[in-house]
């Protein structure tokens, strides 16, 4: 993977100035870089890696399997653009294996959860069942290890 | 008569009483003693062993692979050794007769000196440099010369140096490059101007080489490459840097078999054979762990060009280090010692570096810092320093 996207990924908010340090470019040249990589839709936005427990512990996340019916003309392509199109939604993907598509929805309790998932998702005439796992804690997210602390167990100084 | 009563003083070894305790001990302590210290001051690798060679250790040990091995290491390990030496550095070393593997690069530095050095024998030492040289050369009864180098050389050994402190009685030159702590290195045509004094003499080089798999421009040289000197030279070489294997302790000396079958009856005596489960993890390291090896390197790279850039910013001249994972930024600006920098720096903000002259007097006035971190850990010390020298800037 191209160093650059590599960075961006662990902190977006690096500068283009430490960014062509670090890539030894110049900073017109990560601009550069950078705005082809948008405009490609391979950087399609940046964003915060939240520890939800720990912004709010009463939040729920669910993973949901649906089991569905592809549509004759679009194939599963329209059914996920209705999912994706509920705003508790987060991600929206096509699997292979057991099931079809894979949800994932947060809310701030599981009955907010259940009920989107009984009252939205199910109700969706291609979907043929639904299965619901909810999170119970996350130990690494985005590359990033979070609620257990990675020790360094080197000591402070050595020759 | 008590019989309780004993009198170490007359019972402990002259030679052992006057090594002086190693210089860091002090800062270590500060920054033990306080809460929330983020540390820059490791020579280790933040990265663990590559996982192949982890997996190779657990398979032996459930197969029980728990013996002895022979004294100079397993045969196959040797030979992979040799291959390496081979393909990194182009020289070949004979596996059966010029190749021990040790104890970490530190055995191999102790067994080489100690075959050498007897009574009144002088060690040139090029200095600024990992701290472990002189006192194994005093233990021996010989007597440590430093040659002191200079920022403004890059921190090279210059051939006009090395010439003015040979004597009659120079045994051995220790070369320590990539160096610890000023990530200088030493290119081909600078190693021609030592071995151009070298060849024909009865001097030998004790080539450390422990961080020539982190080299940042070009491809690391050795000297005992160069023409007429591999029988000068024993190179010293390790899976801790490069492999971040550092707790596995295990190194590799070669050399002439004339100075190694020597070396392997110290080592044989001492150790009786190296660690053998790190043995079998190290001979996976070397055939399959290369892509890991260029992985790490080109993660301390950018971390290299992020944190030189970050002191030249914060007006602390730093040379652009070529090697291993520090760099040594000169803090002469700023008035103060490098202990007291070091000391100072710990109480106020909590960062923990070492003080340059913990490798050598002509390393006062700068200060080592590693950047063997993640690069989130390094910008969080670069503040802290940055909000530092504001401050001292204010007091004054």
């Amino acid at each position: 993977m191209d160093k650059l996207i590599e960075l961006l990924k662990t902190n977006a908010r690096l500068s283009d100035p430490e960014l062509a340090v670090m890539l030894g470019r110049s900073e017109e040249q990560v601009a550069k870089d950078i705005r082809e990589l948008e405009e490609r839709g391979v950087i399609r936005g940046y964003s915060a890696i939240v520890d939800e427990a720990a912004y709010d512990p009463d939040l729920v996340t669910a993973l949901i399997e649906l089991k569905v019916t592809p549509q004759s003309q679009s194939g599963y392509d329209e059914i996920a653009a209705t999912i994706a199109a509920f705003e508790q939604v987060e991600s929206v993907r096509l699997m292979s294996g057991a099931y079809d598509i894979l949800v994932s929805v947060t809310g701030s309790n599981i009955r907010e959860v259940s009920r989107f998932v009984a009252e939205n998702l199910a109700a969706i005439d291609a979907v043929q069942s639904t299965t619901t796992h909810f999170l119970l804690k996350s130990y690494k997210v985005n590359g990033l290890t979070i609620g257990f602390e990675d020790k360094d167990e080197r000591g402070w100084i050595t020759p | 008569m008590d019989n309780t009563v004993i009198d170490y003083d007359k019972v402990l070894s002259q030679r052992i009483k006057n090594i002086k305790p190693s210089g860091i001990r002090k800062y270590f302590d500060i920054a033990e003693s306080m809460e929330g210290v983020i540390s820059l001051g490791v020579g280790e690798p933040d990265f663990k062993t590559p996982w192949v060679a982890r997996r190779e250790a657990v398979r032996v040990l459930e197969k029980g692979k728990t013996t002895y091995t022979a004294n100079a290491g397993l045969m196959t390990l040797r030979e992979e050794c040799a291959k390496y030496f081979r393909r990194t550095i182009g020289v070949n070393y004979d596996p059966a007769s010029e190749v021990v593997i040790t104890v970490g690069g530190s055995e191999g530095i102790d067994l080489t000196i100690r075959s050498m050095i007897s009574d009144g024998d002088e060690v040139l030492i090029v200095e600024p440099c990992f701290v472990c040289y002189d006192p194994i050369v005093s233990l021996c009864g010989g007597v440590p010369v430093a040659i002191e180098t200079k920022a403004e050389d890059d921190f090279r050994l210059t051939a006009e140096e090395l010439r003015e402190k040979i004597t009659e009685r120079t045994k051995l030159l220790v070369l320590p490059y990539p160096n610890n702590p000023t990530g200088a290195i030493m290119k081909k045509e600078d190693l021609e101007e030592i071995a151009k004094v070298l060849r024909g003499t009865d001097i030998m080089v004790l080539s450390d080489e422990i961080y020539s798999e982190l080299t940042y421009s070009g491809e690391h040289v050795s000297i005992s490459s160069l023409e007429g000197m591999r029988e000068r030279t024993v190179v010293i070489n390790g899976f801790s840097k490069a492999f971040a294997m550092t707790g596995w302790r295990l190194g590799i000396a070669a050399g002439p078999k004339e100075v190694i079958s020597q070396m392997l009856k110290l080592h044989q005596y001492a150790i009786m054979s190296s660690p053998t489960v790190s043995q079998y993890a190290a001979i996976t390291a070397l055939r399959e762990c290369g892509d890991d090896v260029r992985k790490m390197r080109e993660e301390y790279d950018m971390r290299r060009r992020y944190i030189v850039d970050a002191f030249n910013k914060l007006g602390l001249s730093c040379f652009t280090p070529m090697g291993a994972f520090y760099v040594f930024p000169c803090i002469k600006s700023t008035g103060l010692t490098s202990g007291e920098f070091c000391e100072k720096l710990v109480y106020s903000k909590k960062v923990a570096v070492v003080p340059g002259s913990a490798f050598g007097k002509c390393g006062e006035g700068f200060i080592r810092v590693s950047y063997a971190y993640s690069l989130s850990h390094l910008m969080e010390a670069v503040k802290r320093i940055g909000e530092f020298l504001k401050e001292l800037d204010n007091d004054r």
